[in-house]
């Protein structure tokens, strides 16, 4: 095939914005390379850096964009980068108001008081680094090295997990596995062999139908599936969506089905129902593809649309009618497996009943279904090995979650509270930039394994509920200030993206590189950091795959070649799946082999008492996580949560517009803030919905602080995965109430 | 030349995007927007129907701001755009009161701003600021009086309307339906 390079873009050193020629920048960047290198001083003299984008997981590459006086000015999307084609989304676009939050952690802090008190003193870098590397020594030599833990969401986890594996420890968790997209990884290798990743290989671009079930694309603002669904819909292209809210994706599908919550699974099944029994499936692919066909058969024979319908409320000719839409457009169909898929417990089972759907459509491997990404190949400087630790999680989860492929943070969180079962419990955590009490659920909990550390480390940018009980709190720069190492995408074409400062860091703030190769010092653990800046160890990446640090600094992006031109399955191409049986499995042997259902069935979840709604949460697009809620920017657009109500529920209580209320959950949690209610359509009347990340209870966070409710307060009622650990969070149901004696706002 | 824009109802999704790439490219101050989004209802559950638009300045032929303006500081600019002269502006309001889009506020600093449909880019052949931005690109803008500009085409295939045209003031934003 054509090499990709071919068709790199070099962006025009001429465009609007910058104010040297392209040699001389060139040459300056050299100089100040040659000049500079222990670290990247703000670089003024640049009017655009390159970055790659912070404020989600989809890290969009892009431009800071600078006044004449140095200071950021706006940033905006890199042409040449396949996960936003030039475009960001409001939360990139404001990404510029996380610079300038004047609340942003400012220094290094001691506590001085109990956790959770918020009372600490300013120390120096130097101080907070004795302190954490006594705290860790002391549990090392009391514990076991294995007895630490890092929980992290964002770039600087490379650096802090180098850190923790070099200590002795592999107890590295990301919340987004357990608390969102673990589940559908799970249920996809059981089926594919293979997950879905990040962005989605989703080919949604060239899809005739796209089936949305629970997955309100365009509130969430996963900025190239929605730049990609748009392009759908200018193309006509049948979108299917499957809510009992009527999302903003659902007033665009030419279907919206108003589904009775946490009854998904039946829909699902009953779609398999008639796509097999009126003959719709891809016979050829199934025949050469798949294992399992004549149990799946006989297995969904029952769960026709008419049983579906008594569960669902979905009438059966809208079944049939959808069922066919998708079958009429297979395999261009994309049943979209969502993010964010931890709802009831059975959740690997619901993905896996997506992922048979796609099989039985021939989705996969091909266009307009799902493509075969590839993943940009950057060589990693070879570290000397690290110590293999005694023991890790797993060991306090009781052989429980053999099938999850990456630790659970719940799991962490669970095994560092003390029980007589476990040998040893986890003694300290590092934080980095995930405020846990807000994306756990079950607070209680996490705030029970909080007070039996004896060491808590955060680093973040902002105050956050997390920082208010920790030991010590290390301010990190916002990405506007620091490099971090390369992003590499996978895609249809791989990519790799650069992200320098475009400023100074602003207080006493410092990269996470930093932080944890100063640590790494004080633990005589050096080894694990060969390059003494982060900009040595990028350009020597770089070097590897024929660029530089230089030439990224100049172009942002480089679109690498992919190995094998193999992004959709070739006509009758024998293809084997990472699978025990070789195949595509719709009957599960791995599922089977752990003691699991190995084909999907409905389990009827509990529904609220009377006056009680289900709590439904989302996402809005100007916000992400707890993060964004107090950027200035952002806050602009939407400062506070609100709690859509359906009229019909509204009049029984009263409830007017506007009017501000408190939730009380099933087991008796009010909500510590006041909600505004929102009388809408839009949502059912067995329902209650808000936009996550709000509810915050940190002062120092003047614009977030006490607006709206934290959905995460109200659950309480966490349903575990059995298959891996997932944390089921929609079983909370809520009612009004009118005040709250304990809290005053 | 005619500028105008035409935005695409069925492809916005509302996330106020080009809300914030207005402000940050027009230091727009916090607090105040020159663009925002509007969300249409109707129907009642589950027979529902909605509309997203994102609004700003219509840059009227017949402007009733230009008209009422006492000292001439909001006027026609280049091809049709409406514009607010900083240094001539009193901030008395009375273009706010007259329009009927509620497009305009008063600056922090005392004058009336607005949307220009960002003009100083116009001129170097770029896209306004929201219309660069837009993930769904759901916005387009150009020169009606060229048939070939995109918002001439777009115009040309799709059905659209334009908001409160019994005001008699000739808007220039275009929403496709």
């Amino acid at each position: 095939m054509k090499s990709r390079r071919q068709f790199l873009k070099i962006s025009s050193l001429s465009a609007a914005g910058l104010v040297f020629g392209g040699g001389l920048l060139e040459t300056f960047a050299d100089n100040l390379l040659k000049s500079n290198q222990s670290y990247f001083k703000g670089p003024y003299d640049f009017t655009r850096t390159p970055t790659y984008c912070e404020v989600c997981f989809w890290k969009c590459a892009g431009w800071v964009h600078k006044d004449e006086n140095g200071r950021i000015k706006k940033i905006i999307g890199n042409d040449d980068d396949p996960n936003c084609n030039g475009r960001f989304c409001p939360r990139g676009t404001g990404g510029v108001g996380m610079y300038f939050d004047e609340d942003r952690l400012k220094t290094p802090l001691i506590r001085t008081d109990e956790r959770g008190k918020q009372s600490f003193r300013e120390a120096t870098w130097d101080e907070a680094f004795d302190y954490i590397a006594a705290k860790m020594n002391k549990i090392k030599e009391e514990h076991g090295p294995e007895c630490t833990a890092l929980f992290t969401h964002g770039s600087g986890g490379k650096y802090f997990g180098n850190l923790l594996k070099g200590f002795g420890s592999n107890n590295i968790a990301a919340p987004s596995y357990a608390q969102c997209r673990g589940p559908r990884e799970v249920a996809f290798i059981a089926t594919f062999g293979q997950g879905i990743n990040s962005p989605e290989n989703t080919d949604i671009r060239d899809t005739k139908c796209l089936v949305l079930i629970g997955s309100h694309l365009g509130e969430n603002m996963h900025n190239g599936q929605v730049q990609e669904m748009s392009d759908a819909i200018d193309k006509g292209t049948t979108i299917i969506t499957v809510d009992p809210r009527f999302s903003t994706v659902a007033s665009k599908s030419k279907y919206w089905l108003p589904i009775k919550p946490s009854t998904d699974m039946a829909l699902l099944l009953s779609w398999m129902n008639v796509i097999i029994s009126e003959g719709l499936y891809d016979k050829e692919y199934i025949e050469k593809y798949a294992f399992g066909f004549e149990e799946l058969k006989a297995h969904v024979q029952s769960f026709t649309p008419e049983w579906a319908y008594g569960i669902t409320t979905i009438k059966p000719q809208q079944i049939r009618d959808t069922a066919r839409e998708m079958a009429h457009a297979a395999p261009a169909v994309i049943v979209h497996p969502g993010r964010h898929v931890t709802w009831y417990g059975d959740d690997t089972q619901r993905l896996r009943a997506v992922a048979i759907l796609n099989a039985l459509l021939g989705s996969w491997g091909r266009r307009g279904g799902f493509y075969n990404p590839a993943k940009a190949s950057v060589p990693h400087f070879h570290l000397p090995d690290f110590p293999t630790p005694n023991k890790d999680w797993r060991a306090a989860m009781g052989g429980k979650y053999k099938l999850a492929d990456l630790a659970l943070a719940s799991g962490v969180c669970e095994a560092t509270i003390p029980s007589p079962e476990m040998s040893c419990s986890i003694k300290g955590w590092i934080v980095n930039g995930t405020n846990l009490i807000n994306t756990l659920p079950d607070q209680k909990k996490t705030i029970a394994a909080i007070q039996a550390l004896d060491l808590l480390v955060v680093v973040d940018t902002m105050p956050m509920e997390i920082t208010g009980y920790a030991d010590v709190v290390l301010p990190e720069c916002t990405y506007l200030e620091r490099y971090d190492s390369l992003r590499i995408s996978q895609g249809r074409v791989p990519s790799i993206a650069l992200r320098m400062p475009a400023v100074d860091p602003l207080y006493n703030t410092k990269p996470a590189f930093w932080m944890a190769r100063e640590l790494a010092k004080k633990l005589d653990l050096l080894q694990y950091f060969p390059f003494e800046t982060i900009e040595e160890e990028i350009d020597w990446e770089l070097k590897q795959v024929g660029s530089s640090l230089e030439e990224m600094q100049r172009i942002g992006v480089k679109l690498m070649d992919r190995e094998v031109d193999d992004l959709y399955f070739g006509e009758d191409e024998d293809v084997e799946f990472y699978t025990n049986t070789g195949k595509i499995e719709l009957y599960s042997t791995a599922l089977e082999g752990e003691g699991f259902d190995p084909m999907p069935v409905f389990t009827q979840h509990p529904e609220p008492s009377e006056g009680f709604y289900r709590l439904i949460y989302g996402r809005a697009p100007m916000h992400t996580f707890s993060r964004t809620a107090n950027n200035p920017n952002l806050t602009d657009l939407m400062d506070e949560n609100t709690v859509w109500v359906n009229p019909k529920v509204a009049k029984e209580w009263g409830l007017k517009n506007d009017q501000y209320v408190y939730l009380e959950n099933q087991d008796g949690v009010i909500s510590d803030f006041k909600i505004k209610v929102r009388v809408t359509e839009r949502i059912r009347w067995d329902s209650v919905y808000m936009v996550h990340g709000f509810g915050h209870a940190d002062k120092r966070l003047t614009r977030a602080f006490g607006k709206g409710v934290s959905d995460t307060q109200m659950i309480t009622n966490v349903m575990l995965d059995p298959i891996m650990g997932g944390t089921g969070m929609r079983g909370n149901f809520v009612t009004f109430r009118f005040d709250n004696k304990k809290t005053e706002v | 030349m005619r500028y105008a824009m035409a935005i695409d109802t069925k492809k916005c999704v509302g996330c106020s995007d080009c809300v914030v790439a207005c402000q940050t490219e027009n230091d727009v101050p916090i607090g105040h927007c020159r663009d925002w989004v509007v969300e249409v209802m109707d129907g009642t559950y589950p027979e529902l129907e909605m509309e997203l638009r994102s609004e700003r300045c219509n840059h009227c032929e017949n402007s009733p701001c230009v008209r009422c303006c006492p000292t001439g500081a909001s006027h026609y600019s280049d091809g049709g755009i409406v514009l607010v002269t900083k240094n001539e502006c009193i901030g008395c309001s009375a273009c706010i009161t007259s329009c009927p889009y509620d497009a305009r506020y008063v600056h922090p600093d005392g004058y009336v701003d607005k949307c220009t449909f960002c003009l100083h880019r116009v001129k170097k052949g770029m896209q306004p600021a929201c219309v660069a931005v837009c993930p769904t690109k759901c916005m387009y803008f150009g020169d009606l009086d060229d048939p070939r500009s995109e918002v001439s085409e777009v115009l040309k295939k799709r059905k659209y309307k334009t908001l409160i045209p019994e005001a008699g003031t000739k808007p220039q934003l275009y929403f496709l339906i």
